[in-house]
């Protein structure tokens, strides 16, 4: 097992024992850590499968920017263990069966897929996940939905002030 | 001759047309000058059709084919035959005397009911002519369902009184029972023989069974026992009295009831080859007349009386028929038309100048308040009696004869009930004419003789009560029977008096001798102390009418009433509404459980999302092993 | 690394993702819950990326870069998505001062 391997496996337990912290922290500022070190252990991933452009970004847009808005809103808010509504029991675990079950049914599909059976991901190897091929090809076959985006961004930001604008 | 028979019933029925349809607007004269005149025009048309037959014989006249099935052939056409002209004669006769003295008996209706009432009038003879004219039983029947139809108006035509309601349903329901009867024997008539016309039918009897023969008799006599009120179906006839009282007079004496007489009469070729048929409608009119007449002796009520004398009346008809009498039937038919329509219009007399009041007990000593109608009522009263040389006693004589030819014993029935019927009707006489008033001061003041336009009639009916059965005095008293000779192309006459004379003289004698003394004796007894007490012991029984209604309702009426409630509450209600409101209910309990599902909560959404999710992709996983699990099993 | 591995270690991010949304009632965790859930897309979009890469590498290099295109862009919608989210939570929060999503079910009358 190399250091691939090990790795792999690492980040794997640790992005879903993460997650479920996300889900059963009682405080919704832990929960937004959690949600940090989820995002830490994908961007790892991302390493991993030579991604570095994707986990930089994934770092610096989620865990920085998108983390600290969350973080930003819940303190104003002052949200705590204590204002946490909760559902009852029985709904905690209708939720959680149900998604058992989503999840069972979409593993036992992955493993009948036989299109796939022997397709490994490139790990360590391979420059499409570097920021110059990247850039390349956003710049020149993307541009024009990458303007369209950055419209998208415009708007939303407008459409942000306006909703959160006292009236 | 023949372009004139369809006017017949032509006038009736646009009598009634215009009586019917414009009843609001024309005015009470008028509207009493159509019903009449519409009945007059018939009678006159029928004395020519008369006196042609007389001359010429009978003849079939067809219009068109009423019903054209296949082989079956059943045409619209008019038989005028000797029967049927005397009959004739005898609707429109006694139908426009009774029409001219109803339009002063109910002329204190409204206009809109005096317009309904000539234009159900109207409807009946029209009704009662087709019944007659017919020329097969299928026409036969339409009118027999008419002249019931009209019975069941007339009978409730104080429609507001629910008692009245009750009696024309009861009729309607006994009529029905004997139609379904007459309609049987129709079926089987149509079933082997392929025809209805009277003569195709009887021309080819040969070919029928005994048994067939006596089916098809003994069924149209139990439509005859319901029309024409028999035991076991006559109780409907009493009751039918709650009708106005001329409609009693017409239809429940003088004519309708007589239609099953008529039916027996024109069917005599069937009913002489059927001894079976024979016995048993000769056993069920002597019962009839006997048990009426023992009901009549106990009633106060002076038409009820008058309906149970009708029934024994009509039972005798029926032991003529039965004993191959048939003319002796007919001749009775006619007299009887004419003293009973004459007793139960002086009845309506009697009751118009009492204001309504037809308990006997409460009237008395009416004789010299009611000159005439007390005449007329006598005559009626000593025709009925069979006393010569009145009208009835001829009749009955004739029936009665035929009868001892056939069996002493119910020639004794006969003459003990004819001893009934005296005695009966001369206690309603004498309660009513004779002794004093007992009635109220106020009734006593308005005592009055009824118009002109009433006694009329009456005093027509009573010069034919007198003088009707001199068109058939017996040869043995020096007369030709002419009436017997004129039907005599149209009845099969099996009974010749051969017996020597001096036999029927005493029959004849006995049977007025019985009668004069039961007239005495009910004179003498009721005249000055009328029985006002209510009767007990047998009396009661009688009065009562041995209780026949009581046994009707406890063995028919209130087992068919408990199993339609039976029906209406079980089945009905538990079963096919349970099913249905079930139904109604199970939707109405799963929607509301399934709104639950639509409480607005984003979660509740989402996890049913998840879950169809889940699903679908459980069955596109499984694909193969569903699709080939539903193609092996569906 | 087998690619099964990272479709069911995406799958499972993505099913706690949908097990939150449907356990918790914080509408700011439910937000969370959703931004974890692209995040697993993302990851196996990159994986399916290299997948091609390995696959179609002797025919051309730069196969499978759209996956990693597509991450990007899904990047910028998510950014774009939670700024307008959380403003519309800010503003719940500002009307029924509880961030309870079944205080939301006024729809319902």
């Amino acid at each position: 097992m190399g250091v691939t391997q090990i790795l792999f496996w690492f980040l794997s337990a640790l992005a879903i024992f993460s997650a479920v912290m996300v889900l059963v922290s009682k405080s919704p500022v832990h929960s937004v850590l959690w949600l940090i070190a989820v995002f830490f252990a994908i961007s790892g991933h991302y390493i991993l499968l030579n991604a570095q452009f994707l986990a930089i970004v994934n770092i610096i847009v989620y865990a920085g920017a998108i983390m600290v808005l969350f973080l930003f809103v819940i303190m104003l808010m002052n949200l705590n263990k204590e204002t946490e509504p909760q559902k009852n029991l029985w709904m905690k675990l209708t939720g959680v069966v149900s998604g058992g079950c989503l999840l069972i049914v979409l593993i036992s599909l992955v493993r009948q897929a036989t299109e796939i059976k022997d397709k490994i991901a490139l790990t360590n190897k391979g420059d499409i996940g570097l920021i110059k091929v990247l850039g390349k090809t956003l710049f020149s076959g993307y541009i024009v939905p990458f303007e369209i985006s950055s419209v998208l961004f415009l708007s939303a930001m407008i459409g942000a002030v306006v909703i959160g604008k006292k009236d | 001759m023949s372009n004139l028979v369809y006017l017949v019933p032509l006038f009736p029925l646009i009598g009634f047309l215009i009586n019917g349809l414009l009843r609001k607007s024309l005015s009470k004269s008028l509207i009493a000058l159509i019903g009449s005149g519409a009945i007059l025009a018939s009678f006159i048309v029928s004395l020519v059709l008369f006196f042609n037959v007389k001359s010429h014989g009978g003849e079939v006249v067809s219009y068109f084919n009423f019903i054209n099935v296949n082989k079956l052939v059943v045409p619209f056409a008019f038989q005028v035959d000797q029967l049927s002209s005397l009959f004739l004669l005898i609707i429109t006769g006694i139908g426009f005397l009774i029409h001219l003295y109803s339009s002063a008996y109910m002329h204190e209706e409204e206009n809109e009911h005096y317009g309904r009432y000539f234009a159900y009038l109207n409807l009946f003879v029209f009704s009662m002519l087709l019944l007659v004219l017919g020329a097969n039983y299928v026409i036969m029947f339409i009118g027999w369902e008419g002249v019931g139809l009209c019975s069941y108006l007339l009978i409730g035509f104080w429609f507001k009184n629910n008692n009245y309601n009750y009696a024309a349903k009861k009729a309607f329901v006994m009529n029905r029972i004997g139609d379904l009867g007459f309609l049987l024997a129709i079926f089987w008539i149509i079933a082997k023989l392929g025809t209805v016309s009277y003569g195709d039918v009887f021309a080819s009897v040969s070919k029928l069974t005994p048994t067939d023969i006596t089916t098809i008799t003994i069924l149209l006599f139990v439509g005859a026992m319901g029309k024409s009120a028999q035991i076991p179906l006559y109780t409907w006839l009493p009751d039918a009295m709650a009708g106005p009282t001329p409609v009693s007079a017409l239809i429940h004496a003088a004519t309708m009831v007589t239609a099953g007489i008529y039916m027996i009469a024109r069917s005599n070729v069937l009913y002489s080859l059927s001894e079976v048929a024979q016995h048993l409608v000769a056993v069920i009119g002597i019962a009839t007349a006997l048990f009426a007449a023992t009901i009549a002796i106990k009633q106060n009520d002076i038409k009820k009386v008058l309906a149970y004398s009708t029934v024994s009346q009509l039972g005798y008809m029926f032991l003529g028929l039965g004993v191959g009498a048939y003319t002796g039937a007919v001749f009775h038919v006619m007299t009887h038309a004419f003293f009973k329509a004459l007793l139960f219009l002086g009845a309506g007399s009697v009751i118009h100048a009492m204001h309504h009041e037809q308990d006997i007990r409460k009237m008395g000593g009416l004789k010299k308040y009611l000159p005439i109608t007390h005449i007329t009522f006598l005559i009626g009263c000593i025709a009925i009696s069979g006393i010569p040389p009145f009208s009835g006693f001829f009749s009955k004589d004739e029936i009665l004869a035929a009868a001892y030819e056939h069996s002493p014993v119910l020639w004794g029935i006969g003459v003990a009930t004819a001893g009934l019927t005296a005695f009966y009707m001369f206690r309603l006489y004498a309660t009513t004419f004779l002794g004093t008033f007992r009635g109220t001061h106020n009734q006593e003041y308005h005592l009055h003789e009824s118009p002109s336009a009433m006694t009329i009639p009456l005093i027509v009916l009573a010069v034919l009560s007198v003088l009707g059965g001199l068109v058939g005095v017996p040869e043995v008293l020096g007369g030709h029977h002419e009436l017997h000779q004129f039907l005599s192309p149209v009845l099969t006459s099996e009974v010749k008096h051969e017996s020597v004379h001096s036999t029927e003289y005493m029959l004849m004698g006995v049977s007025v001798a019985i009668a004069v003394i039961a007239i005495l004796f009910a004179i003498n007894k009721f005249s000055k102390k009328p029985e006002l007490r209510d009767a007990d012991g047998f009396g009661k029984v009688l009065e009562n009418k041995w209780y026949v209604d009581e046994l009707y309702d406890n063995i028919i009426v209130n087992p068919l009433n408990n199993l339609g409630a039976f029906f209406k509450n079980i089945i009905e209600r538990k079963g096919i509404d349970g099913i249905v409101n079930g139904v109604g209910r199970l939707v109405t309990y799963s929607s509301r459980q399934l709104r639950l599902l639509q409480n607005g909560l984003v979660g509740g959404y989402i996890l049913f999302m998840v879950l169809a999710i889940v699903v679908l992709i459980f069955i596109w996983i499984n694909d193969n092993f569903i699709f080939s699990f539903f193609s092996k099993h569906f | 690394m087998p690619i099964q591995y990272y479709i069911i270690l995406a799958l499972a991010l993505f099913c706690i993702g949908v097990v939150g949304v449907l356990v918790r009632r914080n509408a700011i965790i439910i937000f969370m819950c959703i931004e974890l859930m692209l995040n697993a897309v993302n990851l196996l979009l990159v994986a399916f990326s290299k997948m091609h890469n390995a696959a179609l590498a002797a025919t051309n290099a730069q196969a499978g870069v759209e996956g990693q295109l597509f991450v990007f862009f899904i990047m910028v919608v998510a950014a774009a998505e939670v700024s307008v989210g959380l403003a519309i939570i800010v503003m719940m929060y500002r009307n029924v001062h509880s961030v309870d999503v079944n205080f939301l079910n006024r729809l319902k009358n």
